[in-house]
């Protein structure tokens, strides 16, 4: 059965507020969920004084001058500064997007800062991927071919290959999956927006050779068919993409083949 | 607790191979209410405020027997196929299938309920 209301021990309570920084005219304050598994402490909304003269347009500046100048023990991801690798995927101001490319201008009053919704959290702002990542490779994310030839390059018209242009720049950050809340109750079986976004690109690849096996693994009441058109993958997308159009897609194949 | 790996719980038991006929079937049933409907309300609309009798022969009539026999059962299966999307969603275990057992119960209840007024009108 669904649960509507959080467990005892995750209910949020309030932290500690840090001192603000001396000297600074311009200050921007920061909520942000702090969660430790070491302590047994429920998790708490700790807030932040950022000297926003001191600091980067970024989110992630911010973090990462917090971390830096304020409290070291703030655990989140980061690698690339600039949306290429989706680790800085987080929930900001109420929106799953990636704290490298979200800018601080875009967000009015306190900066409010949550782990992806509805993960299970390991520390701070990191929430476990391990099954998002079983269910990305669960859909063999990799160019499958049965005939050995051509034995070196296997070449693709212009028209085909700009069929991947809006699926190949996901980065796999799970933005979109953790914003659906159909994957939110049904994330042990749904597959979720980023999968499947990924098993179309596979799909509709003119040089992949695996597409009815492909179909065939997601023709289920629960893998592809819990999508119910919500939306909220291609609002939340950072990158732009339509995870609901590639699902869409999919669903047309299914039909093309079966009626 | 059990130790299986994350790749073992992705795949689960594999597709149902089913779903697509369930999807197909909602397509279908939207497209033939968006005729439907109107239609009925329409229908409808023309027999009300009659008397006993207007409405005995009214409804003897084909076209507004069949309208309103028509939209019962298509409304009503599609419903219960709503129904069943809701429930899968959010019931899980043995309450899932009792609730989607009751929905199935429930729904083709109302549509013999229906169509026996129904004919008791037309006929």
């Amino acid at each position: 059965m669904v649960q509507l209301t959080l467990p005892k021990n995750s209910r949020i309570t309030t932290g500690k507020t840090w001192p603000k920084p001396e000297g600074a005219s311009n200050v921007r304050k920061f909520k942000i969920y702090r969660w430790n598994p070491d302590d047994g402490q429920n998790p708490r909304v700790d807030t932040y004084f950022v000297d926003m003269d001191d600091c980067g347009p970024m989110v992630l500046d911010a973090l990462i001058y917090i971390k830096n100048k304020v409290d070291a023990t703030l655990t989140f991801r980061r690698s690339c500064r600039e949306g290429i690798c989706g680790s800085c995927a987080m929930n900001i101001d109420g929106i799953n997007t990636l704290a490298c490319i979200y800018g601080m201008d875009e967000i009015k009053g306190d900066v409010k800062i949550y782990p992806l919704p509805h993960m299970e959290v390991v520390k701070d702002l990191i929430p476990d991927l391990t099954h998002f990542y079983a269910q990305h490779a669960s859909i063999m994310p990799w160019l499958e071919t049965k005939t050995n030839r051509p034995a070196k390059e296997w070449k693709q018209s212009i028209e085909d290959r700009k069929k991947l242009d809006g699926l190949y720049e996901c980065v796999m950050c799970a933005s979109c999956s953790t914003s659906c809340p159909s994957y939110w109750w049904n994330s042990d079986k749904y597959l979720g927006p980023a999968a499947l976004l990924h098993a179309y690109r596979w799909i509709i690849d003119s040089r992949d050779e695996a597409t009815g096996e492909r179909l065939d693994q997601l023709e289920d009441p629960f893998k592809l068919y819990r999508c119910h058109t919500i939306m909220n993958c291609a609002k939340t997308c950072p990158k732009g993409l339509n995870p609901a159009k590639a699902i869409a897609e999919i669903k047309k194949m299914m039909i093309d083949r079966t009626v | 607790m059990q130790y299986l790996t994350d790749r073992k719980r992705a795949q689960g038991t594999g597709a149902g191979r089913q779903g697509t006929h369930h999807h197909w079937e909602m397509m279908v049933s939207s497209t033939a209410l968006v005729i439907l409907v109107p239609l009925f309300v329409f229908t409808f609309g023309c027999a009300l405020g009659g008397t006993y009798e207007d409405v005995l022969a009214y409804y003897s009539r084909p076209f507004p027997a069949i309208v309103t026999a028509l939209t019962l059962v298509v409304v009503v299966k599609h419903l219960m196929r709503e129904a069943q999307m809701a429930i899968e969603d959010y019931v899980h275990g043995v309450a899932e299938k009792l609730a989607l057992m009751g929905v199935a119960a429930f729904s083709y209840t109302l549509i013999a309920a229906g169509l026996f007024a129904l004919v008791k009108l037309a006929l």
